[in-house]
């Protein structure tokens, strides 16, 4: 067996018994783990398949940012888990078959001759001095410029959304006002008055 | 080597997977969002393999394009998670009935 394909077994075995955690573990902890576990092996996946920048992208922003976000999450509620397992055996049997009826379709559609080997060829490996960076950049600068603005957009709107969702005042809640802090002027925090001093009653 | 086919037949056991995990656990919205990030994976593979196999690279700027709708997806969707708990102090599908639908 050509190295190439035994690395693909391996790796998508690990990936699929991480899928497999994710959705049946207990603890929504262990879940995002799982999670991290499928989202590296995918992008080890992707990176069989030349896409390097994607699959680099893939471990940076979902193991770095979205899963961290996701683990934050998780540990800052405090859930009560008993309740939240009710019905996992109930819906087994038709979340199983509703899983295998769409596996197996898309199965059917993938083994049609259209998909085989012949009209789809293994395309030769590239040269080493290719940069898949550069060709997607070119592609996303040119093309697809005005997607691409829409996605800054996009990404523009979920920061704001979450920030206004999150954000809230509580009325008991000792504040600092900057803006009087910095227009106080002398008189209002410091009196001088004259008085007589001890010492000379002394003497 | 490794034929289109293979890339495909794991894409849909991924995405099966994820449809059996939102019926599993319909009762815990965290994994609900788990699942649909892992269902997106399983999109994102199709396209790369596609990609990979034509020559064209579309498909990658189109994954480009899914990571970054995904990620301002989980993070909307975990701010309205925080503010639920916030208010309600639960996160139970099941209580979430104030529609009554």
């Amino acid at each position: 067996m050509e190295f190439k394909l035994f690395l693909f077994w391996v790796v998508s075995l690990i990936l699929v018994g991480a899928a497999v955690g994710v959705i049946t573990t207990r603890n929504p902890v262990q879940a995002a783990l799982f999670l991290v576990l499928a989202f590296f092996n995918s992008a080890i996946i992707w990176m069989l398949m030349e896409a390097e920048f994607l699959s680099i992208t893939l471990v940076l922003v979902y193991v770095g940012a979205v899963m961290v976000l996701f683990l934050f999450v998780v540990m800052m509620l405090d859930i009560n888990l008993s309740p939240l397992r009710e019905g996992f055996t109930r819906y087994l049997p038709l979340g199983g078959l509703v899983a295998a009826l769409i596996v197996g379709e898309i199965v059917l559609l993938i083994s049609n001759k259209w998909f085989s080997a012949e009209n789809f060829p293994v395309p030769a490996a590239r040269p080493a001095d290719y940069s898949n960076t550069e060709e997607l950049g070119v592609a996303m600068y040119t093309d697809y410029l005005l997607q691409f603005e829409i996605a800054a957009v996009i990404l523009l709107v979920a920061i704001i959304a979450a920030i206004a969702l999150t954000m809230r005042r509580r009325p008991d809640t000792k504040y600092q006002r900057p803006a009087e802090q910095v227009q106080v002027r002398k008189e209002d925090r410091l009196r001088i008055v004259s008085m007589d001093s001890g010492n000379q009653e002394s003497q | 080597m490794i034929p289109l086919s293979h890339y495909l037949t794991l894409g849909a056991v991924l995405f099966g997977l994820s449809v059996a995990g939102i019926f599993l656990n319909r009762k815990n919205i965290i994994i609900i969002l788990m699942s649909i990030e892992l269902m997106l994976l399983a999109v994102n593979m199709n396209f790369v393999a596609f990609s990979y196999f034509t020559g064209d690279t579309a498909g990658q700027v189109f994954v480009f394009f899914i990571l970054t709708v995904a990620a301002a997806e989980a993070a909307i969707g975990l701010a309205i998670l925080v503010v639920l708990f916030r208010n309600r102090g639960t996160i139970n599908v099941s209580d979430l009935d104030d529609l009554k639908g």
